[in-house]
């Protein structure tokens, strides 16, 4: 019973005003695009430099994206590491050395890759 | 009942389209999902963006959304100039992030919990990365793996793990993707067979079964966050890893 009672005065006073303010609003709204339009122009020609400095945010949704990131980066690391020692190993037949040493250099690089995925270079 | 939380991720061939000695090429439940998945994208945003209004509908307030979210990243990334990689970018994003939201839906197929697809995908970021930087840069792009400002001495190493550092982007990028969809959704089964298994033992195991049961829910939720935010990780260090391709060379 009271939804028509809402609806009617609003519908009444709404219908003679869109029908007279037609076609300012319309030049308005043209108007309003136009300076949308220089304005996204602006923003999109804008260079790296201010979206960077100011970028990082430490929104939840991007921070818990970096957490999901830092545990692969690092185990990613040690895995290539490893496959490239046990790969020379294979190869030249030094079986110990190649594994050890490039296990190593591996974990340097997984560390490398996490210090990378946590510091200045992220996607701000 | 036998507890078995990897059926989910059977392949299942349909029809073999070469079957030599070794080689089988068939087409797959996995292969029907992701033509499935490709499809939904292209009907989404073709029926999205079809009515062009000016103050968007839900739908085409959906597409523009997700243009202008990926648009964003890849250049605040990769640069103005690594906006020729958009539409690389805006794809792998639409399609790991509907193969993950549908993989949640019961019954379906996970595309994404397949170490092979992920693989794919990462491989193809990389070897992306590695064309257009020698197309582009030549042999400056090999500057990538030599750190500037380091004492000599330490340089051979240096390049060593610089090198590895970058053959570890794709693993990370396919792994890390494929094990959280592959451990939420085993996850999610191990609890589903805990609540089967209560409500079999009787009226106290109704009771019990509903620990299990309000944590599949907990779960599901949690699920869908991580879909989405992993198909978000796989575009946004593709868009890094471009950037590397666009300005090799710290």
């Amino acid at each position: 019973m009271s939804e028509p009672d809402h609806s009617a005065p609003g519908g009444r006073r709404e219908g003679p005003d869109r029908g007279t303010g037609r076609r300012p609003e319309e030049a308005e709204l043209s108007a309003r695009l136009e300076r949308l339009n220089t304005e996204l122009g602006k923003v999109q020609a804008k260079p790296e430099g201010p979206a960077k400095a100011g970028g990082r945010d430490t929104s939840s949704a991007s921070g818990a994206a970096l957490a999901f990131r830092l545990g692969a980066e690092f185990v990613s690391g040690v895995l290539v590491g490893s496959a490239i020692g046990y790969g020379l190993d294979y190869v030249f037949s030094i079986t110990p050395w190649g594994l050890i040493v490039f296990t190593l250099v591996g974990f340097a690089a997984g560390v490398l890759n996490m210090m990378r995925a946590a510091g200045q270079k992220p996607f701000g | 009942m036998v507890v078995d939380p990897i059926h989910q991720f059977e392949i299942k061939r349909y029809v073999d389209l070469l079957n030599w000695s070794e080689v089988q090429f068939s087409f797959t439940n996995s292969a029907v999902f992701m033509f499935a998945i490709v499809a939904m994208v292209f009907f989404f945003l073709t029926f999205a963006t079809r009515g062009r209004t000016l103050v968007p509908g839900r739908a085409q307030s959906a597409a523009e959304m997700s243009y202008e979210f990926i648009a964003k990243m890849v250049r605040d990334s990769a640069g103005n100039e690594g906006m020729v990689f958009f539409p690389l970018v805006f794809s792998l994003f639409m399609f790991v992030l509907v193969a993950n939201v549908v993989g949640l839906i019961p019954y379906t197929f996970t595309v994404t919990a397949h170490l092979i697809v992920t693989a794919a995908l990462a491989l193809l970021v990389i070897g992306t990365v590695i064309i257009y930087g020698f197309v582009r840069h030549g042999t400056h792009f090999l500057h990538l793996f030599v750190p500037s400002g380091v004492p000599g001495f330490l340089l051979p190493i240096l390049v060593v793990i610089e090198v590895i550092s970058f053959l570890s982007r794709p693993i990370s990028l396919s792994l890390r993707l494929f094990a959280n969809m592959l451990a939420g959704h085993i996850a999610l089964k191990v609890f589903a067979f805990f609540v089967v298994g209560l409500v079999s033992a009787g009226v106290v195991g109704w009771f019990g079964a509903t620990l299990p049961f309000f944590m599949i829910v907990a779960l599901t939720a949690l699920e869908l966050l991580v879909a989405v935010l992993q198909a978000y990780v796989f575009a946004v260090l593709t868009s890094i890893y471009l950037n590397d391709a666009v300005h090799p060379g710290h």
